[in-house]
């Protein structure tokens, strides 16, 4: 998300974006995202340097252990490590979530934008938005599944391609839902009065919608992007699930919930680890959002 | 844990037998079964799932059924006919039945033997699609002698003429009911296929389709103090796990079917002290299945694994048996299936006189596996991966998404590491999996792998149509939509000369031979099939409830008019 | 407003026909077979037989024309009948799933009053609790109610309903003693009936965890959007004019603020009431509420197209219709959006 509107405003002067910053540093909330943030990220890449066990190294007489010193979460049915497979499962977790909900979004407020500002446009873009929401969404991914997979496995290898091939399913069966609150926001500021005035003065449309529509639009936008990392990487353990997915001995954090699911009663940590992990990864990313919405609202700025 | 049951069983009997001299129809109230595939029709002919079949088995019955030790016992008919008893001709092409008397459908009317003949129409009806059309096979006519005799008449001697009429998936229908429905009129008849009316210890007050069924006792079941008790609900859908947890740590429900879970997870529900596990072992083997031709991606579609490109290592028989050899087969059943499993070399493990004594997998031998990898010339190379000519080693291993599935992958993929194999890991959802759609890269048919794993079985306790699914003329090609069942497009011309044989052996010892030598043929003598785990079926019932027998040559509720309450 | 109603009306018409093209088109060219799921002990050439009767033998356009034609003709023929006691659908043949071999509206009727009551009774609890949620935690912002609210709601959203429906099981069904009065059933019973007020408490028994877990996750949701878009509209120069105005603060939030933050919420809110009629798939699976969503889903897994089909065709009419009310509301909520 941030990399989007930076790039949008690369051609403003240099110091509004030290103004942004330390609007952004006052927001406490933002901040401690940022660091849970930092940690999950730098936790799930540095972490197996540290934790050099192999999540895919079966032990079969330690399974179903508890926690202890040589397993910190405990081991699974298998005897697997649990940290291991959590450290594992977070760094293709994350750049799933974070790819795909980024995909979407660029998708659903392109679409949204374009509809509802421009009239001519918005029959035929919402119309495919009707369509894309009655699609249903499994045999739509088995038939993606069918028909990409092979091509990108043997382009980008096989955790490549699937990783391709994930979040391009993801995205672009999930960005109707911005696109139509984008598009209806902007159907509203369209007519506001400071782009009325902006439009008088002969602004070009692309303009308008960079400068005017798009820095009004950010809170829904920043929404959808915390709600889309969670529904991603949600459905990407839905396709695992459905054997649509990472080979099933690799290690997500979708997958590992799935797995521990059956053992909730005799190991309750297999399941609330993973969803520990996961909803602090969406809470970070929430508060970020929240700060970044406030840095970017220069109503807020000059208080 | 034998000494248990024993006793237990001793104990259930003990108590029965007060309880039957006074037992009265429909006293014990109500009972709860859930299974967690939901029935969808209660037509046996018009689906072949489990679920249906085994619904339906509540309802409708057949002449005879199987029992718990796979032995044939009279339902409707009054006994077995044999050889002996003169029911079977000498020539082995016909067999008569004798309808016990006096027996009456839910409606009241009397079955007849016009009923077993309609039956008969209706399933081999041309357009009508009947799942048990195999059962009929062979079949040339069915006749009414008189009311109560049927004769069924085969084209050919047939060696094993207990197909039709006969098991769960081939019970009588009601004539006067099912008249209309011929042919293409089959599906038309909503209201016949979701109310049947049978001569089962209950009938259908109300079926919710894929979601419940509501049953009482029928009034006119043959004993009359039978069922015990007056209502079932049958509800399905969900996940074994919201079964098993429903019978054994809720108490909301009385019986649980087929309870595929990892055996930590059911000792952990069984520990709630509810219920109790019931175990019970059929001719279900869990295998890997060989591709013994090249499904490279390589090459052309339409060529991909077909006879014409032999796979460029899996068809050499030292590769194929160090693989077998690598695995574990007492841990893969411990952490798979526990008590519901046993480590097997057979494809056919049961009935006991048709198994193969052949053990010899049982052992892990990890050095003679790499021995064996040598000696075929694959040296290991600079990455831990064998190599030969310059071609690596590499294995690609599918199956159905499944808990168990993907941690038995997870375990072979580790112990062929250990020999120097390298093994991707491919995992399919079990309705494209399952499917033979020509279209989809992924059915088990297509096989666009080197391995795959997945679990078969027969029906009743002749294994000759399942062994003679391994024939040459059987394998999956596009010549014929890949609609074969020799997927492993194993080839052996000795292999179909002995199945023609068994087709023509009518002496019971003979084709147990016959059979055992098949089965080996296809795992030890070419290891083409590597049979894993020989899978029982585990179900769940509550303390409370009585008379359960598990079956699994049958439907599992076949004696559900012998269920009742323990007070 | 009205011209503008009707034209999107009349356009829908080709709009939804397309969309059926496309779906059928999905269903025939994904992988799958409707006799998967049937054990492996029937051969294929009985199979290839049962797929005939099944009329997968006719070509595609064949079969597609012959569900239009069952759509249009057929069924209101068949309703027609039932309604008057006339004869005109006598001897055609209805929409036949593959799996039950009934005929498919029949299953979308059995299954819909207990869709509405559970899913309808979750998005409804959760929409209503989340405005006020929204709301205030946009008002009182970075409050100890803003911020609890913000984890509760992320928790609810970023941990799967069928966690939080295990979860819930395990405690309330599991651990809980049965003769407790907090006991809820892990099943629920769909033929159960509520003639009295044993009943009806036991039918609230029944309802309390399918509902709980989709108005959390439906409130989560709704609240964010609620009440970020309260946050953009209370620092606008409108609110202070209106403060200075000396409007009273419940004024100035709940007429100003509120009625211009609404248009995200409407569109949210609309985007999800057609998700109720297909169910919360996987709630509805924890729980076994016999749902629309369940069906799908089964139906999905069993390549049953015909079912699948008129589903999502129903799914796609509300999505249509409801993307209309979503258009008129905005119209309505800010009067300067115009369509014409």
């Amino acid at each position: 998300m941030t990399d989007q509107t930076i790039d949008l405003k690369a051609a403003k002067p240099r110091n509004q974006w030290w103004d942004v910053w330390d609007q952004f540093r006052t927001h406490k909330g933002a901040l401690v995202g940022m660091v849970i943030f930092a940690i999950i990220v730098l936790g799930t890449l540095l972490g197996p340097f540290f934790w050099d066990v192999d999540p895919k190294y079966i032990n079969i007489r330690s399974r179903e252990l508890g926690p202890s010193l040589a397993h910190p979460l405990g081991t699974d049915q298998l005897g697997r490590d649990m940290l291991a497979r959590v450290l594992a499962g977070g760094r293709i977790t994350i750049a799933v979530g974070l790819t795909a909900m980024l995909l979407s979004l660029v998708l659903g407020t392109l679409v949204g934008v374009l509809a509802g500002y421009f009239r001519r446009l918005d029959g035929l873009l919402m119309r495919l938005t009707d369509l894309f929401l009655a699609l249903p969404l499994l045999p739509l991914l088995l038939l993606m599944v069918m028909l990409f997979r092979e091509p990108l496995v043997i382009s980008f290898g096989p955790e490549g391609g699937i990783f391709v091939l994930i979040v391009f399913a993801i995205g672009v069966t999930s960005w109707m839902h911005a696109a139509r609150i984008v598009r209806g926001d902007v159907l509203a500021l369209k007519e506001r009065e400071f782009v009325l005035a902006s439009r008088s003065i002969g602004t070009p449309a692309r303009r308008m919608i960079l400068r005017h529509i798009l820095p009004n639009v950010m809170s829904p936008i920043m929404v959808s992007a915390t709600l889309g990392v969670a529904n991603a990487v949600i459905t990407e353990s839905a396709l695992s699930f459905l054997g649509l997915g990472f080979p099933p001995d690799f290690p997500t954090w979708g997958r590992l919930l799935n797995d521990g699911l059956p053992y909730i009663n005799l190991a309750p940590e297999r399941v609330v680890w993973p969803a520990i992990a996961l909803s602090a990864l969406v809470l970070s990313i929430n508060y970020i959002g929240d700060g970044l919405r406030d840095a970017l609202d220069p109503r807020i700025r000059g208080r | 844990m034998k000494m248990k049951s024993a006793l237990m069983g001793a104990a259930c009997a003990f108590a029965m037998a007060p309880l039957a001299a006074q037992a009265e129809r429909g006293a014990d109230g109500h009972v709860n079964v859930i299974y967690w595939q939901a029935p969808s029709i209660l037509n046996p002919f018009l689906s072949g799932g489990t679920k249906d079949v085994e619904s339906a088995s509540l309802i409708l019955e057949p002449l005879a059924r199987y029992n718990e030790k796979g032995e044939l016992t009279p339902f409707l008919a009054q006994d077995i006919p044999t050889l002996e008893n003169g029911g079977v001709a000498e020539d082995l092409t016909s067999i008569t039945w004798k309808l016990k008397e006096g027996l009456l459908w839910s409606d009241g009317s009397p079955v007849t033997s016009a009923d077993a003949v309609f039956t008969w129409q209706y399933c081999t009806h041309p357009e009508g699609g009947c799942a048990q059309l195999s059962k009929y096979q062979g079949v040339s006519t069915v006749e009414a002698i008189d009311d109560l005799t049927i004769k069924v008449n085969f084209g050919a001697p047939q060696p094993n003429p207990y197909g039709p009429l006969v098991g769960g998936q081939s019970p009588i229908l009601q004539k006067a009911q099912f008249e209309n429905c011929l042919g293409t009129k089959a599906s038309e008849c909503t209201e016949q296929n979701f109310n049947p009316i049978g001569t089962g210890a209950y009938k259908v007050v109300e079926f919710k389709t894929n979601d419940v069924i509501s049953l009482e006792a029928n009034p006119n079941y043959r004993d009359p103090a039978k069922p015990a008790f007056a209502t079932m609900t049958f509800k399905g859908g969900g996940d074994a796990e919201a079964a098993g947890r429903a019978v054994l740590e809720t108490g909301e429900f009385d019986y649980a079917w087929n309870l595929q879970l990892a055996p930590s997870v059911i000792a952990g529900m069984e520990a709630a002290g509810k219920g109790k596990t019931i175990v019970g072992f059929g001719t279900l083997v869990e295998r890997i299945e060989m591709n013994l031709t090249d499904p490279s991606p390589s090459l052309p579609e339409g060529e991909r694994s077909t006879a014409a490109h032999p796979h460029p290592f899996l068809s050499d028989l030292r590769v194929r048996k160090a693989l077998s050899m690598a695995i574990d087969r007492e841990i893969l059943t411990e952490v798979g299936y526990g008590q519901a499993g046993r480590p097997t070399c057979n494809l056919v493990p049961a009935p006991a006189a048709f198994a193969s004594p052949n053990t010899d997998c049982l052992v892990q031998d990890i050095e003679g596996a790499k021995a064996l990898l040598e000696e075929a010339g694959w040296t290991v190379g600079g990455d831990g991966i064998r190599e030969k000519d310059g071609m690596k080693l590499k294995i690609l291993y599918q199956t159905s998404t499944n808990a168990v599935r993907q941690d038995f992958q997870a375990l072979i993929k580790q112990w062929w590491s250990e020999i120097g194999v390298e093994t991707e890991l491919k995992n399919v959802a079990g309705s494209v999996f399952f499917g033979s759609d020509p279209g989809s890269p992924d059915t088990f048919p297509k096989f666009y792998a080197d391995v795959e794993m997945y679990a078969n079985n027969f029906d009743g306790t002749d294994p000759q149509s399942y062994l003679s699914a391994y024939t040459c003329d059987k394998a999956p090609s596009p010549a014929n939509q890949w609609q074969g069942e020799n997927i492993n497009r194993f080839c052996d011309p000795a292999y179909d000369e002995l199945v023609a044989e068994l087709g023509r052996t009518g002496e019971i010892t003979k084709r147990q031979e016959i059979a055992i030598r098949l089965n080996e043929m296809l795992t030890k003598d070419s290891y083409v099939i590597v049979p894993l785990v020989d899978r029982g079926r585990v179900s769940a019932h509550s303390n409370t409830l009585g008379g359960v027998v598990l079956n699994t040559w049958d439907s599992e509720l076949w004696n559900a008019a012998d269920w009742y309450r323990i007070k | 407003m009205l011209t503008f109603t009707i034209r999107r009306l009349l356009l829908a018409i080709p709009t939804l026909l397309f969309i059926s093209l496309v779906i059928f088109m999905l269903l025939e060219l994904a992988p799958g077979d409707p006799l998967a799921d049937m054990p492996m002990t029937i051969p294929p050439d009985v199979k290839e037989k049962i797929r005939l009767s099944l009329g997968l033998g006719q070509p595609m356009h064949v079969r597609y024309g012959l569900w239009l034609y069952n759509l249009f003709v057929t069924e209101p023929l068949y309703w027609w009948d039932a309604a008057f006691n006339t004869t005109y659908a006598e001897g055609m043949q209805r929409i036949i799933s593959f799996q039950t071999r009934g005929p498919v509206f029949d299953t979308i009727a059995e299954r819909i009053p207990q869709t509405l009551l559970v899913v309808g009774m979750g998005y409804l609890v959760g929409t209503l609790i989340s405005l006020p949620i929204g709301i205030i935690s946009a008002y009182r912002q970075y409050s100890w109610f803003d911020q609890f609210g913000t984890f509760i709601s992320m928790v609810g959203f970023s941990v799967p309903t069928f966690v939080t429906g295990v979860f819930l099981i395990i405690v309330f069904s599991v651990l809980m003693p049965t003769d407790s009065i907090f006991w809820l059933p892990s099943i629920y019973d769909t033929t159960h009936q509520v003639t009295d007020w044993a009943s009806f408490v036991k039918q609230f028994k029944q309802m309390a965890m399918p509902v709980f877990v989709l108005a959390l996750y439906q409130a989560a949701q709704v609240s964010r959007y609620m009440r970020a878009s309260m946050l953009d509209n209370l620092s606008q120069d409108y609110v202070r004019t209106a403060r200075a105005k000396g409007l009273s603060e419940r004024v100035v939030l709940l007429k100003h603020v509120l009625r211009n933050s609404l248009i995200p919420v409407v569109t949210v809110i609309a985007l999800g009431v057609p998700s109720v009629f297909t169910g919360a798939i996987i709630t509805e699976n924890v729980f076994k509420v016999n749902g629309l969503g369940q069906q799908l889903l089964l139906s999905i897994q069993g390549n049953d197209a015909p079912m699948v089909l008129t589903i999502s065709f129903i799914f796609a009419i509300l999505i249509v219709l409801f993307n209309l009310i979503a258009d008129v509301l905005y119209g309505i909520l800010d009067p300067r959006i115009r369509y014409d």
